[in-house]
């Protein structure tokens, strides 16, 4: 048996390793070349994260952003696809509603976004389409993610819907477009901009977002108002949102055509987009459900006969979770997570499960989340081209001493 | 939106547009034929970093399909008498043979 003091330095040895362990732990499945370009890294405002590329700025949030349910907004991960991007100034910040698919266009300033709209708010993950992307099995061209291209935060702004009534929504709407401020260096470089359907601009949640957890957006995260689109990828999530336009035609652009498509009937999402679809392959809508590890990583040591936790979080796409299992013993056998706060069905869900481990040896430790549709993590990658939807159930290989 | 309001959108962008965020640290190439024009090249639009973290997994066909998508979609000034050459040293430096 160990002596206390020997016992405390074990416990301290395996918070050690369990704090620095994890973000070693996606690195080494990363590309090399992933490995060696990403640094610790700080934009203006917001605390180092992991940097991906600095132009445009792509920053990842390292794993322990996610000990907490809310992810801080300066911790925040940090995604553009073009390099110009403004600094806004809110007092000549503009937002053109219109488009074919309404009977009258007006333009909204700040001031008038957050006075003559009713004001909403909902916790929501904004998940990045391409997150775990580096860990794809074979590696895939991109932005090389680890775990954190996401974050959870309490959103305030507008039902997209009343814009859209006082626009006078025509019944040949199919198609929501939004732009944003950010531009290429080149005026050959597309525009970013999405669209969604009507029918989910229309749904209750679908927010046109002027604070972030109770403070005005940061900069890097599309101050001062950004589109949130509860339950679906980030690639919707419009920021520095200038133009929302109803279509009574699909918009047609890279953005849209070409990118942020997924395999038709390759993965369990139950949201279409129709008025995008091909014959092989449709848009990508809702986020999958999903789970990350946080306070544990590959190589931590834990004493035999002391009991010992493992937490993490847990979401999908809106349907909320329905519960998380724990496996210490290869999968063979699985025991249910204690689940924390509910924050509502788009938000993380924190889990623990508490156990003694009984013999000194190897032991892997992975966690499973089911939501509330029955539907559960896959043990397999569902591997795609464009590394999108990767949400393959954890292996945390530990040492029981 | 009409025209001339986009117009002005666009004009109010480029005159508060700033290129980048102020800690971009120079992203330095492995040496070799053909370093110079692809930083030239590839640096317009992006940090070079996005060439190095897509290491090293593309195949010559993959890298070329990378540089014409850029070419093709984002506008790249690239000649077409430069693309063999750009290839050549990603698939050398950065890529599987």
């Amino acid at each position: 048996m160990p002596n206390r003091r020997s016992f405390l330095r074990t416990v301290a040895g395996g918070v050690a390793l369990a704090a620095t362990g994890l973000v070693e732990r996606a690195r080494a499945d990363l590309p090399q070349g992933a490995l060696e370009s990403a640094i610790r890294d700080s934009l203006p405002g917001k605390q180092p994260l992991i940097k991906r590329s600095y132009r445009p700025p792509n920053y990842e949030s390292p794993v322990d952003a996610f000990s907490d349910v809310i992810t801080p907004n300066d911790r925040f991960f940090v995604r553009w696809h073009l390099s110009n991007i403004p600094r806004i100034d809110a007092g000549s910040w503009r937002l053109a509603v219109g488009g074919d698919g309404t009977e009258s266009g007006f333009e909204l300033s700040l001031e008038a976004l957050k006075r003559d709209f009713e004001p909403v708010e909902l916790v929501a993950v904004c998940q990045c389409a391409g997150n775990r992307r580096g860990l794809s099995d074979p590696h895939v061209p991109g932005v090389e993610w680890g775990y954190g291209a996401m974050g959870n935060a309490r959103w305030r702004g507008v039902r997209l819907r009343d814009i859209l009534a006082r626009a006078q929504l025509k019944k040949e709407a199919v198609e929501i477009a939004f732009s944003g401020g950010d531009r290429g260096p080149l005026d050959a470089t597309p525009v970013f901009a999405k669209s969604i359907p009507a029918w989910k601009a229309l749904d209750e949640n679908t927010l046109v977002a002027y604070e972030m957890n109770g403070a005005p957006l940061p900069h890097w995260n599309g101050f001062p108002a950004r589109v949130v689109v509860p339950g679906w990828t980030a690639t919707y999530w419009m920021k520095q949102v200038n133009s929302i336009r109803a279509l009574s035609q699909p918009l047609s652009s890279f953005w849209m055509n070409t990118a942020y498509r997924i395999p038709k009937g390759k993965f369990p999402v139950i949201d279409r987009f129709t008025s995008q679809e091909s014959d092989t392959t449709t848009p990508i809508t809702e986020i999958l459900v999903n789970s990350l590890i946080t306070d544990i990583a590959d190589g931590g040591r834990f004493p035999s006969g002391q009991s010992m936790g493992v937490r993490g979080i847990a979401w999908d796409g809106g349907y909320g979770i329905g519960d998380v299992e724990v496996s210490i013993d290869e999968g063979r056998s699985w025991q249910r997570a204690e689940l924390g706060e509910n924050y509502g069905r788009y938000s993380f869900r924190s889990w623990e499960h508490r156990f003694v481990p009984q013999t000194a040896g190897h032991m892997t430790v992975m966690a499973r989340a089911s939501n509330a549709r029955g539907t559960s993590q896959p043990f397999e990658l569902i591997f795609n081209a464009p590394g999108y939807h990767n949400n393959v159930v954890q292996k945390i290989a530990i040492e029981i001493v | 939106m009409n025209i001339k309001q986009r117009f002005g959108w666009m004009l109010i962008g480029a005159c508060i547009a700033i290129p980048a965020p102020g800690g971009e640290v120079p992203v330095k190439l492995a040496p070799g034929e053909h370093a110079a024009l692809v930083q030239s090249r590839c640096s317009i639009c992006h940090s070079l970093d996005y060439v190095v973290m897509d290491s090293r997994f593309l195949s010559r066909t993959a890298w070329e399909g990378e540089v014409r998508k850029m070419m093709k979609v984002m506008g790249a000034p690239v000649a077409e008498s430069e693309v063999a050459s750009i290839v050549d040293y990603l698939t050398e430096n950065y890529g599987i043979k």
